[in-house]
């Protein structure tokens, strides 16, 4: 889309296997690719291995008892296949969780400090703080309140402010839209929308392929541990195998295909 | 009257230096999920290493290096042991730390023999008399000592960077890892906390009225387990609640035993350990305690 400023790739993946305990497959030979500044979603079912993928990248496989079998994850010039999860924090790749995560017993403005843990450069830190505030002004107003008593979309919304103050260059999504209405559903997607225009890449993964394909310029989608579609975003919308898979479709109504969500104002956040 | 305040106050220096060795033993179980059943013998290990030191080095070099070579061993512990076992059951961290502490006990009687090694403190054993009621100086001086440490590190665990970074892994390892904490390091510094509190309570433990360094310091030591488990094993509010009220209990049993002789002698080493099981019967997390951890 227009705001990708360059040709280069952030993230490559190629060829990946990992299994989990020695013997379960659940991503077998995914290639793909994250170019600079873009938004790149990874739809898939449950069992698909979209979160295996992410764990992969961000380095927590071995929580899980997983391990790369073959291939690799590069970020730009760097390595990052079996590094730990610290190393690729501190390198720009980070990651929000699936099912959000956030620390309830700590304070929103503890959980925003515990984000910055990997950022040492305290100027970085500071304006990571502001952006963070800019996004979700309701983190500011809450600062002192336990992240527990947040309502869900709050939560979803500290869980990506929590992973901002790591100043990531590239931010992997983990199922943001899990378990929120579907009106706070399309406020993420312009969260995603807004955060991707700073200039920080995206991989976005989604069972909601509505709200993914809204926001992403690429897409792939992932069906039993390997990549069966990919492409541009809006094209990939308009396939039939998308559309009654993903989109609820019957494969026949292509004026109902999902745009964009309009851009309201984030300003909402402050409600 | 006098005889009551005289025994609350004994209670509480006594129960403040049980915090101590409580609260190293709650972080380490936040910090590692381990319940380390090493702190007695490192605790020991303080002891002796001050007790040894002392008439070389001197009274105060001696402290430090008594506090040092504590917070290593727990830091070998963790690093060699502890840290490579990660994801074991919980059960067989236990039990391995109990090994690590039975043979690092069996060395320490070993080269402590059969003496009661002396500390010469330089506080004297004379008792100070406040309002009346009499408090050793070496009990005093122990509450104002920790009281300072307990308050600097309920200071640093609530605002400073390793506080944050043990409270957000000690809730959710996993999401910590993704904001880039370093879980192993949290868990080594634990340690290193842990061994430092429990080197301190040592050097006061051996003090008036104890007579000094022997293998009997060890089971004194033991009395804060019960602390920890009362108050809530991961709660440091819990450790330092749980500490007081085992100091206190075990002060009044001993100085009302005449009262209480229908229970037998030394009525005062027992009770510690019936408080906790009366308020785990009432209360299975302990005090403050979260049920879902203590359930483990």
């Amino acid at each position: 889309m227009l705001h990708i400023t360059s040709g280069r790739t952030v993230l490559t993946v190629d060829s990946l296997q990992v299994t989990y305990g020695g013997a379960v497959e659940a991503v077998r030979g995914v290639s793909m690719e994250v170019p600079d500044g873009a938004v790149v979603a990874v739809l898939g079912s449950n069992g698909a291995g979209k979160s295996t993928l992410l764990r992969t990248i961000s380095g927590t496989l071995r929580l899980h008892k997983g391990r790369v079998d073959a291939g690799s994850v590069r970020f730009g010039d760097l390595d990052l296949t079996r590094r730990d999860a610290g190393q690729i924090v501190r390198a720009g790749v980070v990651q929000v969780p699936e099912g959000r995560r956030i620390f309830g017993r700590l304070t929103v403005e503890e959980n925003l400090r515990a984000g910055g843990m990997g950022n040492r450069d305290r100027g970085a830190k500071a304006k990571a703080v502001a952006r963070v505030h800019d996004l979700f002004p309701v983190l500011r107003e809450r600062a002192a309140q336990r992240a527990g008593l947040l309502s869900g979309g709050e939560q979803q919304m500290l869980a990506i402010g929590r992973a901002l103050m790591a100043s990531p260059r590239l931010l992997l999504l983990d199922e943001p839209s899990l378990g929120l209405a579907p009106r706070v559903i399309g406020q993420i997607g312009e969260v995603v929308a807004e955060i991707n225009r700073q200039g920080t890449a995206v991989l976005l993964v989604e069972q909601n392929a509505t709200m993914a394909l809204g926001v992403a310029d690429r897409a792939y989608v992932l069906d039993v541990g390997k990549v069966s579609l990919s492409g541009d975003a809006r094209e990939l919308a308009q396939t039939d195998e998308v559309q009654r898979l993903y989109l609820g479709h019957t494969g026949d109504a292509p004026e109902q295909r999902t745009d964009r969500a309009p851009l309201r104002s984030l300003s909402r956040w402050t409600a | 009257m006098t005889q009551f305040l005289s025994l609350l106050l004994n209670g509480i220096s006594l129960g403040a230096i049980y915090a101590l060795i409580a609260l190293g033993f709650v972080i380490i179980f936040k910090a590692s999920e381990v319940v380390s059943f090493t702190h007695g013998s490192l605790l020991l290990l303080g002891a002796y290493t001050i007790a040894r030191l002392s008439d070389s080095l001197g009274f105060l070099p001696a402290v430090l290096v008594g506090v040092l070579v504590t917070a290593v061993a727990a830091i070998l512990v963790e690093r060699f042991i502890i840290n490579r076992l990660r994801g074991a059951p919980v059960i067989s961290l236990a039990i391995v730390t109990i090994g690590v502490d039975i043979i690092l006990l069996t060395e320490l009687i070993r080269q402590i023999g059969p003496d009661i090694l002396n500390v010469p403190h330089p506080w004297g054993g004379d008792s100070v008399r406040i309002g009346g009621v009499g408090i050793s100086e070496n009990r005093l001086i122990a509450m104002g000592v920790a009281g300072v440490l307990i308050i600097a590190f309920f200071v640093a665990f609530k605002y400073s960077s390793w506080g944050v970074a043990m409270r957000a892994s000690a809730e959710d390892g996993e999401a910590a890892a993704l904001m880039g904490i370093r879980q192993g390091r949290v868990s080594a510094l634990a340690w290193v906390v842990a061994g430092v509190l429990a080197a301190v309570a040592a050097l006061f433990l051996v003090g008036a009225p104890t007579p000094g360094v022997s293998a009997a310091a060890y089971t004194v030591a033991l009395r804060a387990f019960p602390a920890a488990i009362l108050g809530g094993l991961d709660s440091t509010g819990g450790a330092l609640v749980g500490g007081l009220l085992i100091g206190i209990t075990e002060a009044m049993a001993a100085g009302y035993q005449d009262q209480l002789s229908f229970l037998g002698r030394g009525f005062g080493e027992v009770a510690p350990y019936v408080v906790m099981i009366i308020v785990l019967l009432v209360r299975p997390s302990g005090l403050f305690g979260t049920k879902e951890l203590t359930r483990v």
